[in-house]
């Protein structure tokens, strides 16, 4: 219990940041469509990606010889790319169908 | 020098995120906000790759082209309607990263970390529930798994267990590296017990739920590297989801608990068992049919997942230009839920080009329905269906529907009688005024544009 409050006092900022992004996530957020729910799920789900730095550091940080940490880490780099390209693009490809829609009868 | 120049990109990155996130809220700037947010992916994935005493380069590079390629060609090829599945599956890859990440972090961490411990913990924890559940409801959608009923209090049991298993590693005082893998385990099988026993109709729900999971995963990690980019956007999608949810659940009448604790399918035996027994469904011929469309007034269109199914999109819009040049008033009637995920109807209708003042919300066509000809439902049976209003024994009670039964005639396109994925009956095709038309949803709407045409 003590390391935890610890843990919280050191980590104030952080902790800070926390709680002001998630009210910058609702009001961001809040005033989307409904037209463009599913895009803005896929969006957010491509920006969940950003898992992506924290494997790049772990596969990057991995001791050459540790065989084991190097292959979960080569896993983490590459489903974590999956989630970003792939996310980005199929989001990319759900709007594409909302452009040249204005102007059309 | 060069940490401030991560922590500067960083920034950047972040708030490329929520600009980029900002412009997705509307039509004309949403591309634009996608490929914001992608540009600042593409910043914080770059300022990673300063970070001071980076190893193992080729490893990282080669695990990256690799899942551009995947994600690239997964994402030119998907079908529309298997968007969805898609969505719940990059979610998943997501979150086992996440926890991967955690895994092998555990080896180098400090024991007697116990704050960070803690925040490591979690990471495995969702990370694992989001991986799991992901596929799981990918599944389901994909139809490859059918509804079973799993006890709930047997997935909280093994969700306890999970937690008093990662307590005890936390204060052990010694690395455990086996048990940190049967905890691991233990919270793969909660994420499937989890989406599991969930029914079909709440799938969209549970995807914005694991979706807002896996962003927490992607802060936990942040919290853990003290990396603020994976915390802001981590959080940012963590809140995302949540709201999703809530307005999701809000638009079904349904308490986020009552979805993920009660199963769909429950209880809903007895209001079938009423409809079923003698009464008769009128069905109704294409020819009949387009005589019934090409004389009204106006007619409404209530698209649903069948409609995705049969990729009926570019049918239905067909048969919309040739009613309209008959001087027929064509309006959609798009319920919140309808399909597999919020704003499905709208994606698919806009791929065709059917234009936005076409689709009208369901506040606004209930409005009109009592002044509407005809009522065409394409592939969609619970949003329609009048149970919801009248008969407090149905699982779906309360929820807000499109009342076309106000209409003067109901036609229903269906493949057969079975049920929704709700699993229930459905009164409407019983109604006198309702006239069922049975075929795959492309194939009739072809026949009926061809008789229209004909007239």
């Amino acid at each position: 219990m003590e390391a935890i409050i610890e843990y919280i006092s050191i980590n104030q900022q952080e902790l800070y940041i926390f709680i002001l992004a998630i009210f910058v996530g609702v009001e961001v957020i809040s005033k989307v469509p409904t037209v463009l729910h599913t895009p803005l799920m896929s969006g957010s789900n491509a920006l969940s990606g950003v898992v992506i730095v924290g494997s790049i550091i772990v596969l990057g940080k991995t001791d050459p010889a540790n065989y084991l940490a190097l292959s979960l880490g080569f896993l983490a780099v590459l489903l974590a790319t999956l989630n970003v390209v792939g996310g980005f693009a199929v989001t990319n490809r759900m709007l594409e169908m909302f452009k040249k829609k204005p102007g059309k009868k | 020098m060069i940490l401030q120049i991560i922590d500067i990109c960083y920034l950047v990155a972040v708030v490329l995120f929520i600009v980029g996130i900002k412009m997705m809220s509307h039509p004309d700037s949403a591309r634009k906000g996608n490929s914001i947010a992608l540009s600042g992916m593409i910043l914080a994935i770059l300022a990673s790759f300063l970070t001071p005493g980076l190893d193992n380069l080729a490893l990282i590079l080669i695990a990256m082209v690799l899942g551009t390629i995947g994600g690239i060609y997964s994402a030119k090829t998907v079908q529309m309607t298997a968007m969805p599945q898609l969505v719940s599956f990059f979610n998943g890859m997501g979150g086992a990263a996440a926890a991967l990440i955690g895994l092998v972090e555990y080896g180098d961490l400090p024991v007697d970390d116990i704050g960070k411990g803690a925040v490591l913990m979690s990471s495995l924890v969702i990370g694992s529930v989001s991986f799991s559940g992901s596929l799981i409801a990918m599944g389901k959608l994909q139809g490859v798994l059918k509804d079973i009923r799993i006890n709930k209090m047997l997935g909280f049991a093994v969700l306890a267990i999970a937690v008093a298993l990662a307590a005890y590693i936390l204060t052990s005082g010694e690395p455990q590296p086996i048990l940190i893998y049967v905890l691991v385990v233990l919270s793969l099988i909660y994420g499937l017990m989890f989406v599991y026993p969930i029914g079909g109709a709440d799938m969209p729900v549970v995807i914005s739920l694991l979706n807002s999971l896996t962003g927490v995963t992607a802060a936990t990690t942040g919290l853990l590297y003290d990396n603020k980019v994976m915390l802001m956007g981590g959080i940012l999608v963590g809140s995302a989801g949540i709201l999703l949810t809530l307005l999701m659940a809000k638009a079904m009448n349904r308490s986020v608990s009552n979805i993920l604790f009660t199963s769909f399918g429950a209880g809903s035996g007895t209001a079938a068992a009423g409809a079923d027994g003698d009464q008769v469904a009128k069905e109704i011929n294409a020819y009949d049919s387009s005589i019934l469309l090409a004389y009204a007034k106006r007619v409404v269109i209530v698209p649903g997942y069948g409609l995705a199914v049969a990729q009926a999109q570019h049918a239905v819009h067909d048969l919309e230009k040739i009613l309209e040049e008959k001087g027929v008033e064509v309006l959609y009637g798009i319920h919140p839920v309808a399909g597999r995920m919020p704003g499905h109807m709208n994606v698919l209708l806009a791929e065709s080009d059917v234009p936005y003042d076409k689709l009208i919300e369901m506040d606004d066509m209930n409005e009109k329905l009592p002044n509407t000809d005809v009522v065409m439902v394409i592939g969609a049976n619970d949003v329609v269906n009048p149970a919801a209003n009248d008969d407090p024994s149905s699982p779906i009670y309360g929820m807000p529907i499109l009342e076309v039964n106000k209409a003067a005639n109901v036609i229903v396109i269906k493949r057969s009688m079975s049920s929704g994925y709700a699993g229930i009956q459905n009164a409407l095709f019983f109604d006198p005024k309702t006239r069922m038309l049975f075929g795959d949803a492309k194939k009739v709407l072809n026949e009926l544009v061809a008789e229209v045409k004909n007239m």
